[in-house]
């Protein structure tokens, strides 16, 4: 079974800052991570070699920093890794970004490819779908429990909003997992020294034959026009007394909300 | 680049049939037929004895062919047939968009039915395009997509809106591809360019931290997800006539097949609820969440929790808001012994009315808290409850 887990390396608090003349975020001082839904989804990758045989290969876009996200995926268990970074690959949004990936993971022929369900960054939940359909491979959403696997078939369960259904494919087939589908192993001594030591491959737009008017700013159809801050709350308001006024000062507001 | 077949050379020899990775020829009276699985690979050009097999350029979006795109669109996504509160407020946004650029109003249905359909007209929708084919029944992403994107296709309307739910995140990236256009996710305002017309489409990242306006200039349809519950449905009018066009969904398959969906009783749907009561590690053990299940259960809401309490097993993760659990929006927000970490904040700051009830006055929950109680939850909460439960039996607290 050759299994691809796509990651993106993101910063490790969701309190970014904006600097308020460039517009641009604020990213000093703040450590990268591996994207926590990405966790999950090296974990299932690894789980499902570990139960019959195969491979797992990491694949990231990023900057060159992104490496380090690659290798920490190698400490726990992932058997190789693939680094897209270009400088033409910057400015993509998700269409082009998925473009790029399905590009690379195309030359891999896997049986599987899984996902973390969203970034914390982007929040988009975008990419994995959008490969999906680039490779021309049916995908599944939110999988919280892998059921059953075997040669060219897989059954899950996939969450919805009001419980969760159980559906079936045909491999290959690209999954993009929830939080609840594992728990995250911790890297190994021998996994550590393996990912010290472990080449990376890196790959340009013209390993991935990628088109030019396909990737980057140029290959994006969406565009920042502008980045601001929410607007606070101006209408704070502590609710002072003992107890008892408290809570009549708090149904006071809840009558005035016509919660009550 | 795409592919097609010139049928008047083509003599259904069934050469280009084993060719093509991906069965996309199939013979149908006697000729090869390219379908929608093509991936323009060109692998069946040098194949075809008689050269009938031709790659063509697909035609690049100009100036006027923007123009051409007309009407806004909105998914209507349905759970057993019955449509979706989320497909209301789309009509709700998409009238007022529609009503300024002078355009028309049509919705999207699959796997429903008619009585379904004139409801989203009284709802505002000009005309309603709907499948009753049985595939749709249960959602499944590739024929969602399918069907979608050849609608589009055919009808160019310049907006494409659907619900940032699990359906809608899920399968609407697949349409953008197959169209390849831009797509916003899980906007929570969308307003029109003064000067150009475009989609001005505002959406919060970085977990609400920040926000974003995005547009989608020179590829069409602009397509976005918009947030359940963000959007105010508009006027329902009875009397309201519209148009019911019935979609076949011939040729149609997918590779994923829905067993079965089992509802869970046990979890109240969060980002459905107009009221959530949540709790923190301040609860202090899982006998805590009967307390709040009681307050949620007078108020007609849903309990939710902070990641700590998910940890410590002391409630399923299904009620976990946050950056790893759900982003909620309900209209009153409780908060009980939840200190408020940057991780739990970003999963529900945009909440209308956000009440914090904690011991410690330095709690951060406070800063984006409507009202703040300092005061331990276990006295607070239950008086709540007994006052609560007073009104609904006297009308008036004692």
């Amino acid at each position: 079974m050759k299994i691809v887990v796509c990651i993106k390396q993101v910063p490790e608090t969701a309190e970014v800052k904006i600097n308020p003349e460039t517009w641009t975020l604020i990213r000093d001082g703040v450590t990268s991570i591996i994207n926590p839904f990405d966790m999950h989804a090296i974990e299932a990758g690894i789980q499902i070699k570990e139960r019959g045989s195969g491979k797992v290969t990491v694949i990231t876009m990023g900057p060159p920093q992104a490496e380090t996200a690659l290798r920490e995926a190698i400490a726990m268990g992932a058997d190789d890794a693939i680094l897209l970074s270009d400088k033409a690959f910057a400015g993509s949004d998700t269409l082009s970004t998925s473009f790029i990936l399905s590009r690379a993971i195309s030359k891999l022929s896997p049986d599987m490819i899984i996902c973390g369900k969203q970034a914390i960054d982007g929040d988009t939940a975008q990419v994995g779908p959008e490969i999906a359909e680039s490779l021309n491979m049916p995908h599944i959403s939110y999988i919280r429990k892998i059921e059953d696997i075997s040669e060219n078939s897989i059954r899950v369960q996939r969450l919805m909003e009001d419980g969760y259904d159980i559906v079936e494919s045909s491999l290959p087939v690209l999954l993009t997992v929830v939080k609840e589908l594992n728990e995250p192993r911790l890297p190994s001594l021998k996994g550590k020294m393996a990912a010290k030591k472990a080449e990376i491959k890196k790959w340009g737009p013209s390993d991935i034959e990628a088109d030019e008017n396909r990737i980057g700013l140029k290959g994006s159809p969406t565009q920042v026009k502008k980045i601001f801050t929410p607007e606070v709350r101006k209408d704070k308001k502590m609710i002072e007394g003992n107890p008892e006024e408290q809570v009549n000062n708090l149904i006071q507001e809840l009558r005035r909300l016509k919660c009550l | 680049m795409s592919v097609v077949v010139n049928r008047e050379k083509c003599t259904g020899c069934e050469e280009c049939l084993s060719s093509c990775p991906f069965d996309a020829i199939v013979i149908k009276e006697g000729r090869a037929f390219i379908n929608e699985y093509c991936q323009a690979c060109m692998a069946c050009l040098s194949v075809c004895p008689e050269g009938a097999i031709l790659e063509i350029e697909e035609d690049k979006l100009t100036a006027t062919d923007i123009q051409d795109f007309k009407g806004i669109w909105i998914f209507a996504e349905q759970r057993a047939g019955k449509v979706a509160s989320v497909a209301f407020e789309l009509l709700g946004v998409g009238r007022k968009l529609a009503d300024k650029l002078g355009v028309e109003l049509s919705a999207i249905l699959f796997g429903s039915s008619e009585s379904e359909a004139e409801e989203l007209i009284k709802w505002g929708a000009d005309r309603v395009y709907l499948s009753k084919d049985k595939i749709f029944e249960r959602f499944n992403d590739e024929p969602y997509a399918r069907l979608l994107s050849s609608l589009i296709r055919k009808h160019r309307p310049e907006i494409v809106l659907a619900g940032a739910t699990p359906i809608g995140r899920s399968f609407i990236p697949r349409v953008a591809v197959r169209l390849r256009t831009g797509l916003t996710a899980d906007c929570t305002a969308l307003e029109t360019d003064k000067e150009t017309k475009n989609l001005l489409q505002i959406r919060p990242a970085f977990g609400g931290n920040i926000m974003a306006t995005i547009m989608c200039p020179n590829t069409r349809p602009q397509m976005a997800t918009v947030r359940p519950r963000v959007m105010k449905r508009g006027q329902y009018n009875e009397n309201k006539a519209g148009e019911i066009i019935q979609v076949s969904a011939d040729n149609i398959s997918s590779r994923t097949k829905v067993v079965d969906s089992i509802k869970e009783t046990s979890t109240v749907n969060l980002q459905e609820a107009d009221i959530i009561v949540s709790g923190g590690r301040g609860l202090g053990d899982p006998k805590g969440f009967k307390l709040l299940e009681e307050l949620a259960e007078l108020l007609g809401g849903a309990v939710g929790a902070s990641r700590a309490t998910v940890d410590e097993g002391w409630i399923p993760y299904s009620h976990q808001v946050g950056q790893t659990g759900k982003t909620v929006c309900p209209k009153i927000y409780f908060a009980c012994g939840i200190s408020g970490a940057v991780q739990h904040l970003v999963g529900m700051q945009s909440s209308d009315v956000i009440i914090a009830i904690n011991k410690n006055p330095d709690a951060p929950i406070f800063n984006v808290a409507t009202y703040g109680i300092i005061g331990d939850l276990y006295e607070i909460v239950p008086l709540l409850i007994k006052k609560i439960k007073e009104i609904k039996e006297h009308g008036e607290a004692k």
